[in-house]
């Protein structure tokens, strides 16, 4: 059961062309960030009429502007297709009926959401991975070699990232009988975070911590965020295991 | 006594205010197909919802095979085949991908047995010519008989059916009824439907519901016996208004209804009606053209127990 489901729902991102749009958005998302770290200050000088001392204000581009510029593209445009991508997951099958085809057959409703979540994270894993190639060539071209290994551990900090806003767009999607109603609660998951995000003590448990920590990673500063791991690790199971209760008692 | 295949004991389902089911009863023995009748919102989906476990009852229970229906019973749905009334699948997946890498591994239908199957009922519910489209493409029939197709590509004991053919042209209902009757003694057959035609023409056990509730429950022919009243057709050239009036006074007819040149009379002894009729027509010198005695059809079964009192004479 588990195997066919999986592979139905691996399929069904390839046929219903989620996995081209993720793979080309990331793709570009992360290919155009070291070239915008570095060519941007080239570009603002050849502004007409730029004044003298403002073009000196610009300081020399580095790897830090690179690897700033990789997270904030990549994260910023990865959550949004996350959940534009991944909040018909559910909601879809319920509204077209295909729900209630599925389970009238012999299949655990938990397993459906499981593998959904796990489609989705292979979905964004081979995304991120054409992310980091189109970046980490760049980067080395343009400025220095760096530690392709803690960029390895940026990485999967920001799959762990992005599996925290696929969890809650899951279960979003899952709580809700339209995809206009999953898309509103997943976007008001994603505000819940940011609001949540602004109190300092919170703040250590939040999902964007652990982008700070792969940063710090790659321009070798000590610094760790293992709270916002565990959290973010606690949030994925809370909301697969919420999504796949709620699935099991609903009446389709 | 054989036990019943499926079964349910005074369920109570309502959405708000609505009572979808009011104590509903219901008995359906192995190997019969069971023609589930009524109107619009009487409580049939409702019902053939609660037995395939997509919902549950407020009250009450349900048992498939002897054991109680619960939602996902994992044990229970493999013995079971599903049409609902709008069969759904994926658009991107063809008939033959749907059957053969889908829904027979979720029945445990190992790879080989499950190609040879799939392509085999394809062939069946004739839509072997779409085997490789893709489903996207499909009409609402086309889908109604992949609908089939999915529901008995694991040889289930238990067959429920919602409306399996309101989406079929003639020549496809034609088919898929004898299909379904083909099934009779192998797979217990729960059939809803507003077809009345295709009950009476494939169905063993009739049970009709109203309100939520069974009105009835019995053989075919003994409801029809039971409840079809006689009716008999005179059709005539000319007025026949006053002849029509003349005869709504017999003790023998109960009903009469009034059609130009035509007049149909509902009466309680056939043999003796028909000899008074026809001595009447000849009194009042009426040009027949027409006389004949009706088969009492599952219609007249069906409107007689689900309209209002005031309907019914």
């Amino acid at each position: 059961m588990f195997r066919t489901l999986l592979k139905k729902e691996l399929i069904a991102q390839l046929r219903t062309h989620r996995t081209l749009i993720t793979l080309a958005v990331f793709f570009v998302a992360g290919l155009i960030s070291p070239l915008l770290a570095k060519y941007t200050p080239l570009l603002l000088e050849l502004v007409p009429d730029m004044p003298a001392e403002f073009a000196s204000l610009i300081p020399e581009p580095t790897i830090n502007d690179a690897v700033g510029q990789y997270l904030k593209n990549v994260s910023q445009f990865g959550v949004i297709l996350v959940i534009v991508l991944n909040m018909g997951a559910v909601a879809v099958e319920k509204e077209r009926g295909t729900a209630a085809m599925l389970l009238t057959k012999p299949v655990k409703p938990g397993m459906v959401i499981l593998t959904k979540w796990l489609a989705g994270m292979v979905n964004l894993s081979v995304g991120l991975l054409l992310a980091a190639i189109g970046c980490a060539f760049y980067t080395t071209l343009l400025f220095e070699p760096f530690s392709l290994l803690n960029f390895l551990a940026l990485n999967t900090l920001l799959l762990v990232f992005f599996g925290v806003y696929l969890s809650i767009t899951l279960l979003a999607s899952t709580l809700a009988r339209t995809q206009a109603m999953a898309a509103a609660l997943a976007f008001t998951g994603l505000a819940l975070l940011l609001l949540l995000g602004a109190s300092p003590r919170v703040q250590e448990l939040m999902p964007g911590k652990l982008l700070v920590w792969g940063s710090s990673l790659v321009l070798g500063i000590e610094a760790s965020a293992w709270w916002s791991l565990i959290a973010g690790i606690g949030i994925m199971f809370a909301c697969i295991v919420l999504a796949s209760v709620s699935f099991n008692r609903e009446e389709i | 006594m054989t036990q019943a295949m499926i079964r349910s004991e005074n369920l109570v389902k309502s959405f708000g205010e609505v009572r979808a089911l009011e104590g509903l009863d219901l008995e359906v023995a192995p190997g019969v197909i069971y023609g589930f009748l009524g109107p619009n919102g009487a409580g049939k989906t409702t019902t053939l919802r609660v037995l395939s476990g997509l919902a549950r009852a407020d009250r009450g229970s349900a048992f498939i095979d002897g054991l109680p229906v619960r939602m996902h019973d994992r044990h229970q749905l493999s013995n079971i085949g599903v049409l609902p009334e709008e069969p759904a699948f994926y658009g991107w997946m063809t008939p033959i991908q749907y059957l053969r890498d889908f829904a027979a591994p979720l029945y445990s239908i190992d790879i080989e047995e499950a190609g040879s199957r799939a392509s085999e009922i394809l062939d069946v519910v004739g839509l072997a010519y779409a085997a490789s489209r893709r489903i996207q493409g499909f009409s609402r029939g086309m889908r109604q008989r992949l609908g089939l197709a999915q529901a008995l590509i694991h040889e289930p004991q238990v067959l429920l059916l919602d409306e399996p053919v309101s989406a079929l042209d003639p020549a496809g209902r034609k088919e898929v009824l004898e299909l379904i009757d083909g099934l009779r003694g192998r797979t217990t057959v729960l059939l809803s439907t507003h077809i009345l035609a295709d009950v009476e023409r494939i169905c063993d056990v009739v049970g009709i519901i109203d309100q939520g509730r069974m009105v009835i429950e019995d053989k075919r022919d003994r409801l029809l016996n039971r409840y079809a009243r006689p009716l008999i057709e005179v059709e005539a050239e000319g007025d026949i208004e006053g002849w029509a009036e003349s005869v709504r006074r017999l003790p023998i007819v109960e009903h009469v209804d009034l059609l130009p040149n035509l007049v149909r009379l509902q009466v309680s002894q056939v043999e003796t009606a028909q000899g008074e009729l026809l001595r009447s027509l000849a009194q009042d010198s009426v040009r027949v053209r027409r006389f004949e005695l009706i088969r009492p059809s599952l219609e007249d079964v069906f409107l007689q127990l689900t309209q209002s009192p005031d309907s019914v004479r």
